[in-house]
């Protein structure tokens, strides 16, 4: 039987069978391996894709042969194939990581759960990104969101269920505004398939049913997404989750959820005049700017790592929403490209704070004194992973920052030319903030005997550290990939 | 023997190498100084080699790779750059002997760091002088910051701290906020970023935008110490004396000013600027650093405070007979880069052996000091007559090139400029040969006798003081690589 025409399919079902598997295995060794496998095939199957698409276009893939706009139809093109890798590379890496950081972490009667909610997560990421169906988006949303408040729930800290009901409560209004709006595009328009959508919502263009969807959808994408002001549960969530949680969540669930705003924006509404009748780009700059800025400002003042870089996050995904707001080929290229960059920097920082958590036994500023001298590579690491936050030439970073101000000198805007470098320089503050502690600060007596980092932590965590420093100098993929999806996006938007 | 392609390459290759082996020999103090030595000498001879074919006109590069379409990493080696490489290579060699006796002198901390940074270091100023485009430059330029941080702050106390938040901030924000908008917008403006003979933005911006985008290049590239944006020196001399002497002496300042002068060449082009007369504002500014820098010196007790100031003003000869953009004084920027080297390393050498043999830091202490240690304030003395720009030491040389050029131009003001800083020069620098030499040493019943500083530091100090007056008689070289950058 010739599976590569079902690949698309299978991308998001090895995964999903993998799940109900661990929890009937039950033996975490066991079940281990499975979600282990299950990720590394969800790896190579989203790079096959890549090649697939990059080689011969769009792959369209109906749902058990029910053609759309019936059925479910799975759509796959330059710019979430590329979103399929990074989810998938990142849990292929984050796995073998989890097997020994969840050990000090998680209760050992709970580690498959762990593993179960782990490729469930993992699902409903890939589900998002693969499906071209609107109502599909949701379902998929649901999934990845409900695994993930147990994910989070697992922490160790009690402030961990906490940070999980907040996430949920936050989460399920973002869910719910999503599918409001949803369900508003469907009665105007009668489908459900997104590319169907984009055709028909030029009938009903500009009617009040579609620009509340719009709005809905705008704010239920943005809770998800954490865009500043309603990023308040990711600095508990990233702080009190597990050390594999954390660093899967910060490079994945924000980003996948930039996608879904994407895909709406450009996509759905992209043939429709709705953006002229909506002052949308300003209040998107708007919001970005505040983001960059409060938060980085925020994080300067924290005093455990975790929290300082969740603030971080907020800041980074101000960069970019935007690139998305100035509506331009070179501006969304950076808004995807720095979907790649953040989340491979984001996910490294997160997993060197697991090896520091694990050696040093916490994060907080006050413990990781001397840092530099008891961990020598993790420290660096980490300051590889901060140049990248502030886009120092040869990392990641400079990438999307190089093209973010190309954007803006397009637009003729000086002034945020400067407002970007400016901020980059609010990152260089967080990160000095860590570099005085590892580096100028004598090590505390009770952090002696650090413990030796496992080498399933250490050996994942270093790949993704030279990622950064490979996609900094290499661009052909991720530049390459970026703007042909930006390209495509914004001909939809004509 | 190397290709031309190779010895660009191994020019960065060479120093990094060094910089892994000296890690990997951290237990054998021995055999890593020997790695040093060693890296320096080869890295010499790479650098050498290619003198004769800038001398006969070749101009080799390579592209390395492409970050994005049109955005290359990728070296060429012209004349100017040449003269950078072989300033700081040849200078890394006697630095290295001088901080072999230093570290050991003062018993140091953390010796593998200092030279394994020292390495990387060179490698990234070897980077920044055969970068053959604005983007390569930025790059290593950043490089620089980054690898000399951990030097700067070399001690750990929370003087280091502050003295590299203030090196830092101030390099990397400038950098960021003004140099990499600038290197945006040339790269759209021009869809380029190569350094091209005649510069890459003729007839493709109006004169006020060109004089914006030169303040955003000037003001970016801090390293030349520009006022307002020159307090990282000062800061940065808590760094142990070898770094100040050969990295705020030599190579990372003068990565500075080679930057401005090569951005004023190759990317904006002298005529381009001549016709929109887009420096006018740059001669009143680097004016004012001279003079200003020069007064603040005069004040400062602490010796390596004053030196640093004096840095500031000598960098901003520099940029002012860049600025001036006539051939003469452009001859003499390019000559200022050398002779300024050789003498503003040998001045840092003797404070540092000053402060290995006597622990003496301030002006006030140094009375008679020169008997007890003839050979440092004998090199101190020929140093401050090139800092004066008297003869017979390279100061003279360039002083003059730099007077004669704006003579040329009738820029009266430069030449009142250079008049009077001479002047201040003089006030501040002779008052310590006089109280060396002149002045009895003051009776001090406690203090405990001393000689010479430790042997290979005076060997060192001896050499770049003979430097400073060989580049008086024979500056042929840098004479003959600054007219073929202004004629190719």
């Amino acid at each position: 039987m010739n599976l590569v025409p079902h690949l698309p399919a299978l991308q998001v079902v090895v995964p999903l069978i993998a799940a109900p598997l661990t929890v009937l295995l039950r033996r975490r060794s066991v079940a281990f391996v499975v979600a282990l496998l299950a990720s590394w095939v969800a790896l190579a199957i989203s790079i096959a894709l890549w090649l697939q698409v990059a080689h011969s276009g769009t792959i369209t893939y109906a749902i058990g042969s029910w053609p759309a706009p019936w059925g479910i139809e799975y759509r796959v093109d330059r710019l979430n194939s590329f979103l399929l890798v990074l989810v998938s590379a990142i849990a292929a890496l984050v796995l073998p990581y989890s097997r020994a950081s969840i050990e000090a972490e998680v209760p050992p009667q709970q580690h498959y759960l762990f593993y179960t909610m782990f490729v469930l997560c993992l699902t409903g990421l890939l589900g998002i990104a693969i499906t071209g169906d609107a109502f599909n988006v949701f379902v998929f949303l649901e999934i990845s969101s409900l695994s993930a408040y147990v994910l989070i729930a697992l922490g160790r800290d009690r402030r961990a269920l906490f940070a999980a009901y907040q996430y949920l409560l936050m989460g399920s209004i973002g869910a719910t505004f999503l599918v409001i709006g949803i369900g508003l595009l469907y009665l105007m328009t009668g489908t459900l398939n997104l590319a169907d959508m984009g055709q028909r919502i030029s009938n009903v263009q500009g009617t009040r049913p579609v620009l509340a969807a719009l709005a809905f959808i705008t704010v239920g994408v943005s809770l998800k997404l954490a865009l500043f002001p309603l990023h308040q549960w990711l600095p508990n969530a990233y702080t009190f989750a597990p050390s594999a949680v954390s660093a899967f969540l910060a490079a994945t669930a924000t980003k996948v959820a930039v996608y879904v705003l994407l895909r709406f924006y450009f996509t759905v509404f992209g043939e429709s005049a709705v953006f002229a009748k909506l002052p949308m780009e300003q209040m998107m700059l708007v919001l970005a700017l505040a983001g960059m800025f409060a938060a980085s400002t925020i994080a300067i003042f924290q005093t455990d790592l975790k929290r300082l870089f969740a603030y971080s996050s907020v800041a980074q995904i101000g960069y970019i929403i935007l690139g998305l707001s100035f509506d331009s080929v070179s501006g969304l290229t950076a808004s995807i490209v720095h979907l790649f960059n953040h989340g491979i920097t984001k996910g490294a920082i997160y997993m060197l704070l697991g090896c520091v958590a694990v050696g040093m036994g916490g994060t907080s500023l006050a413990r990781v004194q001397g840092l530099g001298k008891r961990m020598p590579l993790t420290s660096f690491g980490i300051v590889i992973g901060g140049l990248s936050l502030m886009g120092v030439p040869g990392t990641a970073g400079f990438i999307s920052k190089w093209y973010l101000l190309l954007a803006a000198l397009e637009k003729g805007q000086w002034w945020l030319v400067f407002l970007i470098v400016l901020s980059s320089l609010l990152a260089a503050a967080y990160v000095w903030r860590f570099v005085e502690a590892a580096y100028f600060r004598e090590p505390r007596k009770d952090t002696a005997d650090v413990a030796a980092t496992p080498w399933l932590m250490s050996v994942p965590t270093a790949i993704l550290v030279i990622a950064i420093v490979y996609f900094g100098l290499d661009t052909s993929f991720t530049i390459g990939t970026a703007a042909d999806a930006a390209t495509a996006l914004m001909g939809g938007r004509r | 023997m190397l290709t031309p392609e190779q010895a660009i390459l191994a020019a960065m290759a060479v120093p990094l190498g060094g910089a892994l082996l000296i890690a990997l020999a951290r237990r054998i103090p021995n055999l890593r100084e020997t790695i040093t030595l060693v890296t320096a000498a080869i890295l010499l001879t790479v650098v050498l080699s290619l003198l004769p074919l800038v001398l006969a006109g070749a101009r080799p590069g390579l592209v390395l790779f492409s970050l994005l379409p049109g955005l290359d990493i990728a070296f060429q080696v012209e004349p100017l750059g040449m003269l950078f490489a072989l300033i700081a290579s040849g200078l890394w060699i006697v630095n290295s002997l001088y901080s072999i006796g230093y570290v050991r002198g003062n018993k140091e901390a953390h010796q593998t760091r200092f030279f394994v940074c020292f390495a990387l270091a060179i490698a990234a100023t070897m980077g920044i002088a055969f970068s053959g485009n604005l983007f390569t430059l930025f790059v290593f330029y950043e490089v620089l910051t980054l690898s000399t941080y951990p030097l700067v702050t070399h001690h750990g106390t929370d003087k280091a701290r502050d003295g590299g938040r203030v090196y830092l901030g101030l390099l990397l924000s400038t950098s960021t906020l003004f140099l990499l908008p600038a290197l945006v917008f040339i790269w759209f403006v021009a869809g380029t970023t190569d350094f091209t003979v005649g510069g890459i933005l003729a007839d493709k911006l109006k004169p006020s935008e060109l004089a914006i985008l030169l303040a955003l290049c000037v003001f970016g590239i801090s390293k030349a110490a520009l006022m307002p944006f020159h307090r990282w020196l000062p800061a940065a001399m808590v760094a142990p004396t070898p770094v100040s002497a050969l990295l705020h002496a030599v190579a990372v300042v003068k990565a500075g000013v080679f930057s401005v002068v090569k951005v004023i060449v190759y990317v904006f082009g002298i005529d381009t600027l001549a016709t929109a007369g887009a420096t006018q504002w740059l001669i009143l500014v680097a004016g004012f650093t001279i003079i200003a820098a020069s007064v603040v010196a005069l004040s400062a007790d602490n010796l390596k405070r004053r030196l640093a100031y004096s840095t500031i003003s000598q960098l901003a000869y520099v940029t002012m007979a860049a600025a001036l953009l006539a051939p003469l004084s452009m001859v003499g920027a390019v000559m200022h880069i050398a002779a300024h080297a050789v003498g503003k390393i040998t001045l840092f050498f003797a404070a540092g052996s000053i402060y290995t043999a006597a622990h003496k830091t301030e002006v006030s202490q140094l009375d008679g000091i020169g008997r007890r240690m003839p050979w440092t304030m004998g090199a101190f003395a020929i140093a401050t007559l090139s800092m004066i720009g008297l003869p017979p030491a390279a100061g003279f040389i360039s002083k003059w090139y730099m007077v004669s050029g704006a003579m040329a131009g009738q820029h009266w003001l430069a030449v009142t400029v250079i008049v009077l800083s001479t002047l201040l020069n003089a006030g501040y620098f002779l008052p310590i040969v006089y109280r060396a030499f002149f002045v009895a040493p003051p009776a001090d019943p406690h203090g405990h006798p001393h000689g010479e500083a430790p042997l290979p530091m005076v060997i060192a100090l001896t050499a770049t003081a003979s430097a400073t007056v060989l580049l008086f008689f024979f500056p042929d070289v840098p004479l003959a690589l600054a007219r073929q950058m202004i004629n190719p």
